[in-house]
């Protein structure tokens, strides 16, 4: 199934070449679990420290059960502030 | 040293500038800055008085830790009554002028009455001295600085003054310092205009001593130190990112205000964001990010240094402005961008390098304009009042050319120089005026991020996210992540950032070190530095102490629980789409909570028993 990842800030380098920004279209397994495309990505849980899926932020401890389907937008930033 | 213990008194209407011993009694209750300059200013001046008239009084004043070891301590703050809001106006600034100003010798400066021409002043160590300033009046704030220090021949000497913005009147000017940084917010600049006082040039050689406790201070000022450099937000995120990392986080939880914040959610958003700042652009292969860089002492460096596109529309016939210059920050890249709907990422650079130039809050002006352009979307304002200006949402072009009026106040910029109360009010539309006690928000959506409504409602120099950064725990998970579109434990939330703030603003620091530091880490320093207690508990009472005198003062102004709310768009306009479709502000569910928490009557006024724990 095709989903939406989006790596901001210094989490770009971990995404794949191809496509524009900090957001690439890809493929993946139907079931796949949002924790284990973090760690596909060879992103650490210090660094995936805002993750949301379609908007809504998913904590640490609920995205080894958090299932992702079909046009899911996944965005991922390490600790940022400002204001 | 910590305190200077002196402080220089500046009477405009005379002529005179004589020294005065620091109230240590006051010191030792409201330490410095922030919370040391409102006490004078609630004891000197009357909380009814016209803030453009003699009678209101304009204060520069540092912190005890201002030009100290201690990390980002090169803070100062322009207290006064503000020409905006009516209410007591303090806005904090950084580069380098704060550190110069306690160099010389000084706690703060207050300036009382009103000059019958331009002046200046100029602090040379301890010989204060007012000059003529009619050369300089009609000056930028970047030409006034160029001028002074080809006068005095020192690089070192350090430079705030008002660009033509603050002469024209426009109610919310700033001062500049250091070219790049601002006491930005509530028209502090306009109330050093009508006091006819062109700019400070301060130059000090006297260096920092006297600390209570050496040893202790060296010990908690690394320690502090080594906390920011290991903490990924202050020692990664900022300097890389700036501030501007925001953009597509705000935007992408569903928090982002557009068009006058009729809207939640900004396609453009990505376009004038940290990660587009960064990128190569096409007509020269650079990027508009040049550098980063730091103010005095800071470890830090979140500030951005940009470029503007020398083919662009807005400079191409305007090489003064090719250079790199202070760039975007992410509260003026949103009022000026997404509030616009102008996702124009140099012309967003360029008019903040006029803000800069000349002087006035991008957040202020940003969110006026985007009145301005709901109205003429309207049919309310048309082309006759603009000057022929399509003020359409989105349009760079219009953008750039109503900048360019508000920066002297002709034609249609004296009304945008009203700020967007005044302005919706005299088009006969107060309902868009997207503002709390007449002072306009930034870049946060109260009803995508519940928390910081309360803040803006509450705060007490009207809307204003540095007041209480909830959204640090609310989107950003610092120092622990809250649910954004909860309302409990949000009057909790609101009043410990609240108070915290008011005391880091009072020490000489930036709270962008809050971030990473607690108080534990903040309180050390301060002990250390400064004679008496200054355990964490009372630390935080006495920011508690500061938030309340700021109330007072705004209560003997006229101000009253009426004023503690937002705009009826965002109690009753649900979000239309996105993350946070749905969502109002519950004002309602927080505010009563809150004023008990805080030891307030349900009128939201300090109760007797408030004011005696807390000796006021």
């Amino acid at each position: 199934m095709k989903i939406v990842i989006e790596f901001y800030a210094s989490l770009m380098k971990y995404l794949p070449p191809g496509g524009r920004r900090f957001r690439r279209d890809i493929k993946v397994d139907e079931g796949l679990k949002l924790k284990q495309l973090i760690e596909q990505y060879n992103i650490s849980d210090e660094e995936a420290h805002i993750v949301l899926v379609n908007g809504h932020f998913v904590a640490l401890e609920s995205r080894e059960d958090h299932v992702l389907v079909e046009d899911d937008v996944v965005s991922i930033w390490p600790p940022v502030a400002g204001g | 040293m910590s305190w200077t213990r002196k402080l220089l008194r500046v009477d405009l209407s005379k002529g005179t500038c004589t020294s005065e011993a620091l109230n240590m009694d006051w010191a030792k209750d409201y330490l410095g800055q922030r919370g040391l300059a409102s006490k004078y200013l609630s004891e000197e001046v009357d909380p009814k008085c016209d803030p453009l008239g003699a009678e209101n009084k304009l204060i520069m004043a540092t912190g005890p830790l201002t030009g100290t070891m201690a990390s980002t301590a090169g803070r100062y703050s322009v207290i006064t009554k503000g020409p905006l809001t009516g209410a007591i106006a303090c806005s904090n600034s950084g580069g380098y002028f704060g550190a110069e100003l306690k160099f010389a010798g000084w706690d703060m400066v207050i300036f009382e009455g009103k000059s019958d021409k331009p002046v200046y002043l100029v602090i040379q160590n301890d010989k204060a001295e007012l000059c003529d300033g009619s050369h300089i009046w009609g000056k930028s704030a970047w030409e006034t600085d160029d001028i002074l220090h080809a006068t005095y021949q020192d690089p070192q000497m350090r430079i705030a003054c008002i660009g033509r913005t603050a002469e024209a009147g426009c109610l919310y000017a700033a001062v500049i310092n250091d070219k790049h940084r601002a006491a930005g917010r509530s028209g502090v600049g306009t109330v050093m205009a009508s006091k006819n006082l062109k700019a400070v040039a301060v130059r000090g050689t006297q260096g920092i001593g006297n600390i209570d406790n050496v040893d202790a201070f060296f010990e908690s000022t690394d320690a502090g130190k080594a906390v920011l450099a290991e903490n990924a937000v202050t020692g990664q995120g900022l300097p890389a990112f700036g501030t501007q990392v925001l953009m597509n986080v705000i935007n992408g939880v569903g928090g982002l205000p557009a068009h006058n914040m009729r809207d939640v959610g900004f396609a453009g958003a990505e376009n004038i964001s940290a990660e587009a700042m960064a990128e190569p652009r096409t007509s020269d292969g650079k990027p508009n990010l040049t550098t980063n860089g730091a103010c005095f002492g800071c470890t830090i460096a979140c500030g951005r240094i940009s470029t503007v596109d020398k083919t662009h529309f807005s400079v191409k016939d305007k090489p003064q402005y090719h250079g790199a210059s202070g760039g975007l920050e992410y509260e003026a890249a949103w009022a000026l961008g997404a509030d616009t709907g102008v996702d124009d990422l140099d012309a967003l650079t360029y008019v903040n390098f006029l803000c800069n130039e000349d002087g006035f809050d991008p957040i202020s002006y940003g969110s006026t304009l985007a009145a301005a352009m709901e109205m003429f979307e309207d049919g309310v304002i048309t082309t006759k009042d603009t000057g022929g200006i399509e003020l359409k949402f989105g349009s760079a072009e219009a953008f750039v050319a109503a900048t360019e009026l508000l920066v002297t106040g002709e034609g249609f910029g004296k009304d945008l120089g009203l700020g967007s109360k005044r302005l919706c009010e005299k088009y006969g539309r107060p309902e868009l005026s997207m503002s709390v006690k007449g002072q306009e928000f930034p870049a946060y959506d109260p009803r995508g991020i519940q928390g910081i409504g309360l803040n803006y409602a509450t705060s007490n120099r009207g809307a204003c996210h540095l007041r209480g950064y909830t959204v640090a725990s609310e989107v950003l998970g610092i120092p622990v992540k809250t649910e954004q579109t909860d309302t409990d434990g949000k009057p909790e939330l609101v009043k410990a950032f609240q108070d915290a703030t008011a005391l880091v603003d009072s020490a000489g620091l930036c709270i962008f070190t809050t971030f990473a530091w607690g108080m534990d880490n903040i309180a050390p320093q301060i002990d250390a530095a400064c004679e008496g207690d200054w355990s964490v508990d009372n630390c935080l009472e006495a920011g508690e102490r500061i938030w309340n005198m700021e109330r007072l003062f705004n209560q003997a102004a006229g101000f009253t629980a009426d004023d503690d709310k937002l705009p009826k768009r965002l109690l009753e306009e649900a979000i239309k789409s996105g993350p946070t479709e749905g969502q109002v502000n519950r004002l309602g569910e927080m505010l009563p909570k809150y004023y008990e928490i805080r030891g307030w009557s349900p009128e939201g006024e300090p109760t007797a028993e408030t004011r005696q724990r807390l000796s006021l």
